[in-house]
């Protein structure tokens, strides 16, 4: 007789992997199942890594509550994990006089959403904070709350965590089919079929499509592509806080923000697609960027360039988080995730438990949930190569590998022999941040391309082709 | 923290760095320390494992990982101290600079300084060339390390964006390690790949591999998702597009200086060379720091950046004895479609006689130029030039260094006509 889990999450993004890991403080069974080679592969990311408060989110939706619990909850697992993050806060520049009369609103409903320490600030202030930004700003918004996170690192200290704590993880098992019967859900991959009494649909992009699975036409994820530039490190010092224009309906806009790593993000677009894999940055978008990023911080555009990217949000028809409980199929739908998923995960994976339980799942805590603590590849924190004692313990910590983002071989090898092991030169990349720095790669990706193939039995060969990616087979 | 001592400190164990540390030790400098964040000494040239090094500072023709031995076979014999896998991380103070290594953290202190961090190649995400990132795209430095250093695989099919003296690097590997080139291609409307480059282009690409050589061309766009499929191509003369089929494209020159331990540093940058701003003597904004070789204004030949080292050393040897630091300099300023002057500055103390030639680069191909040097509305100079090549070290004559007022504004160089 073949096993039956408690609990199938198939997704295992930000949310997917919060969930797992929310589930496994309780007595059960959890399976977490992902098409791609790793967690935190699909949007989580390829997005701006700001850990928002919530505060535009608009009063009463199920996205304004989750944001605000979320933000609460975050306050106390970012630095019990280690997550890298930096309480930067956020700048709205208001740069005409319509945007100007925008903020008060904007403010009020901060405030509407919990978030009272909002402030409309002077021009005068704006440009104390930021005495970069171009001429014209009217006015501002000052929010301190919104920080910087790492969304490499957030997924996977959520994966590792529900690991250590029981959960299966199941990579390359791209889901193409759910059948429900007798009381059980049968999730099906191209090499084994996954048996369990509770399914969480937590699959980013492709949410609508695990959805028509079990029967419901309730939303449609259409992909909303936003692309981004990466700015040299040495762009760091021109920005403090993260600017924010005045949101529209549709985006949040374009913002510029500096990075955990010490870059500056200049992005996103926002432009609906139909191809949900379409991750390649345009002419188009690249050029609109320099003219944004022209018009609000002259100087940025005088900086190198280190890399640009894509990432698309599963936005839906409708204007709120599409989550839903089908209690008769024991089943929720978490779905819709547009552009708040990596702030909303910890939210959104305490209230999928309380759906579950509502559907009759029995949530009874273990004795023990066990703590994680994830090694720090943000520039808040000290690094190995800045840490004379770790050196000494191992030498391995000071021999660079990659030295745009000061990478020692100790840290690769970690990240190799990891709870939850890179496999690939990406998985490096996200758990180390080898090989993402100005050179962007060119200097140490051959041989990282060979540490990793020694040290995981692997022929080179077979990693540049593994590292290609398995393409879902939706 | 541990603090070491030493006369001169010199960052990079490239032919510039090396080649100045023999030299220092050479007129009986002490205690010369170069360091390098590599597990080997040699720089750039550890890795170019075709012919064309050393003829003129060894008069014999070397692979590049023979002329990188050599070079350090010299320093040892000369008792450079050689301290390789140690990264320079900051400054401590004006002349101390902090590094990691497996053996820890710590700073060196020095008398003098030299910087000769070399360059990079500016990779396809800082040149903006929109698509996916599939695998497949290199630069010259990062195919080299693939095929020569780790032995990886590369593609069947390759394109090389950019036609000058790299480019032909990048085009030995590649035929070398069994891949057709389809293309090379360039924005500029002739190919760079003047004397000495000019026969190997023949006889490589004319008559062993025939390959063209597309002009007037821009790359616009990569496609492919996991791997290279292809490049769309733009003629910059019809704007007509095209796809050119390949797995593999290999993006070269359009160096950019490895400046970070400069910038740190906050020494004056020159904003068309994009490294230190230094003097007739290699001098920096900063006092007893000096750089040289390719960290200076992207890429010249191992032998330029060697000679660059080679004299950079008689000045730091000049400063250990005594020699003042110049009180007062200018910075001297090129315009478009001049890209920078070199030296890109001027120092009292600096002696004009000895500097016969100031060289400077350009962004396109122009005939019947005339460049001229400006310090205000006063003409210093002006030569006329038949031709004025990209990607090419033009020189002009040095002589009006001599008449540059130290009361004045910057002089600027410049094309009339
Ligand atoms: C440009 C941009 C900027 C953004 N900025 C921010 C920001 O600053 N702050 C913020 O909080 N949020 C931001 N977001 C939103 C955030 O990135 C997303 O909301 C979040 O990543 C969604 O997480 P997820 O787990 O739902 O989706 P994903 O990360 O996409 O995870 C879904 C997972 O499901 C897997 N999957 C899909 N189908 C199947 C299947 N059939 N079988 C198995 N596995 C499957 C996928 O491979 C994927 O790993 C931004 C988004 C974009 C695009
Ligand atoms: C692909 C290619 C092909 C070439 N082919 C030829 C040729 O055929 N013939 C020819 O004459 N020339 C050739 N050249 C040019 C030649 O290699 C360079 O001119 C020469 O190496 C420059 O010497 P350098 O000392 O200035 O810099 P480099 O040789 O680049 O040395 C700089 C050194 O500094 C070290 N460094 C940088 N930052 C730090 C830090 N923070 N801490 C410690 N160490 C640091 C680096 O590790 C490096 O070893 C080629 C160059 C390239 C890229």
């Amino acid at each position: 007789m073949q096993k039956i889990y408690d609990v199938a999450i198939i997704g295992a993004g930000a949310v997917g992997t919060a969930i797992a890991r929310e589930l496994s403080r309780y007595r059960l069974n959890t399976v977490l199942l992902e098409a791609k080679p790793d967690v935190g592969m699909g949007t989580t990311k390829a997005n701006t890594a700001i850990w928002h408060t919530g505060f535009d989110a608009k009063p009463g939706t199920l996205e304004a509550q989750l944001l605000r619990r979320s933000y609460a909850l975050m306050q106390d697992y970012v630095p019990e994990a280690g997550v890298p993050t930096e309480p930067l806060g956020g700048l709205l520049v208001a740069w005409n006089e319509d945007q100007r009369q925008a903020l008060p609103a904007l403010r009020d409903r901060a405030h509407a959403n919990g978030v009272t320490d909002v402030r409309i600030i002077s021009p005068e202030e704006v440009y104390r904070l930021e005495p970069n930004l171009n001429q014209g700003a009217r006015g501002g918004l000052f929010v301190p709350g919104e920080s910087l996170i790492c969304p490499f690192t957030l997924p996977l200290a959520f994966a590792t965590q529900a690991l250590l704590n029981g959960v299966s993880l199941k990579l390359n098992f791209p889901v193409h089919s759910v059948k429900q019967q007798d009381g059980v859900t049968l999730v099906e991959g191209p090499e084994e079929t996954v048996r369990a009494r509770y399914l969480v649909n937590a699959a980013g992009l492709y949410s609508d499509e695990i959805d028509h699975m079990l029967g419901h036409h309730d939303f449609t994820v259409t992909p909303r592509r936003g692309e981004l530039i990466v700015y040299d490190k040495f762009a760091r010092s021109l920005v403090n806080h993260i600017i924010l224009p005045v949101p529209t309906a549709k985006t949040k806009g374009v913002l510029i923000s500096p990075t955990v790593y010490g870059n500056v993000l200049l992005g996103p677009t926002a432009e609906d697609l139909e191809d949900k894999t379409n991750t390649a940055t345009s002419e188009a978008g690249l050029t609109m960027l320099l003219e944004k990023g022209r018009a609000i911080l002259p100087r940025l555009l005088d900086e190198e360039v280190t890399a640009t990217y894509a990432g698309l949000r599963a936005a839906t028809e409708h204007k709120d988080y599409q989550i839903r409980l089908h209690a008769e199929q024991r089943y929720v739908c978490v779905g819709g995730i547009r552009s708040t998923g990596v702030s909303a995960a910890m939210g959104i994976a305490e209230y999928v438990g309380e759906l579950l339980a509502e559907a009759g799942l029995t949530l009874t805590p273990k004795p023990e949930f066990k703590t994680i603590r994830m090694p720090n590849i943000g520039e808040a924190g000290p690094r190995p190569y800045q840490q004379p004692e770790l050196i000494a313990q191992n030498p391995d910590y000071g021999r660079m590998v990659c030295h745009c983002e000061k990478v020692s071989l100790g840290e690769i090898l970690d990240a190799i022999h990891s709870p939850l092991p890179a496999r690939t030169l990406d998985g490096l990349r996200r758990r180390t941040r080898a090989m993402q720095g100005r050179c962007q790669s060119f200097n140490c990706q051959a041989h990282i391309t060979a540490i990793l193939a020694k040290e995981t039995g692997q022929s080179p060969r077979f990693l540049l082709s593994l590292d290609a990616g398995k393409e879902l087979p939706l | 923290m541990s603090i070491a001592q030493t006369d001169v400190l010199i960052v990079g164990a490239g032919p510039a760095g090396l080649a100045s540390a023999i030299q220092l030790k050479r007129q009986g400098v002490t205690r010369v320390t170069v360091v390098d964040r590599e597990p080997e000494a040699g720089g750039m040239p550890r890795l170019c494992h075709h012919t064309g090094f050393g003829v003129w500072d060894f008069h014999r023709l070397y692979t590049g990982p023979q002329y990188a031995r050599r070079y350090v076979a010299l320093a040892r014999e000369l008792g450079v101290e050689l301290l390789t896998e140690t990264t320079i991380t900051g400054w401590r103070s004006e002349r101390a600079l902090t590094f990691t290594s497996p053996g820890g953290l710590g700073a060196i202190e020095a008398r003098a300084i030299l910087l000769a961090t070399g360059v990079r190649e500016r990779p396809r995400a800082a040149r903006l060339i929109p698509g996916y990132r599939p695998r497949g795209v290199f630069t010259t430095g990062s195919l080299q390390r693939f095929v020569d250093e780790e032995h990886l695989p590369v593609g069947k099919r390759a394109v090389i964006v950019g036609a000058e003296g790299v480019s032909l690097s990048a085009f030995m590997t590649l035929t070398g390690a069994g891949v057709a080139v389809a293309a090379m291609i360039t924005e500029f409307p002739r190919d760079q790949l003047y004397l000495p480059y000019a026969p190997a282009k023949w006889w490589l690409m004319d008559v062993r591999h025939p390959t063209p050589i597309r002009t007037a061309t821009r790359i616009t766009r990569i496609l492919g998702r996991k791997r290279v499929e292809g490049v769309e191509v733009e003629s910059l003369s019809t704007g007509q597009r095209q796809v050119i089929p390949c797995d593999t494209v290999v993006f070269t020159g359009d160096w950019i200086p490895e400046h970070e331990v400069a910038r740190k540093g906050e020494l004056a940058m020159d904003a068309g060379a994009k490294g230190p701003r230094v003097d007739g003597q290699f001098r920096t904004s900063a006092p007893g720091v000096f750089a040289a070789g390719n960290l200076l204004r992207g890429a010249e030949t191992a032998a330029t950046s060697a000679m660059e080292g080679r004299f950079a050393a008689g000045h730091i040897a000049d400063f250990l004895a005594g020699r003042a630091w110049p009180r007062r300099r200018l910075p001297i300023l090129a315009q478009s479609p001049i890209i920078w002057a070199f030296p890109n500055a001027i120092s009292v103390s600096d002696d004009p006689t000895r500097l016969k030639r100031v060289s400077f680069r350009v962004e396109k191909f122009i005939d019947d130029a005339v460049v001229q040097v400006r310090q205000g509305r006063k003409v210093l100079h002006e030569q006329r030039f038949s031709h004025l090549l990209p990607n090419e070290t033009m020189r002009m004559k040095g002589d009006w260094l001599s008449r540059v007022d130290f009361g004045g504004d910057p002089p600027q160089v410049i094309l009339t006509g």
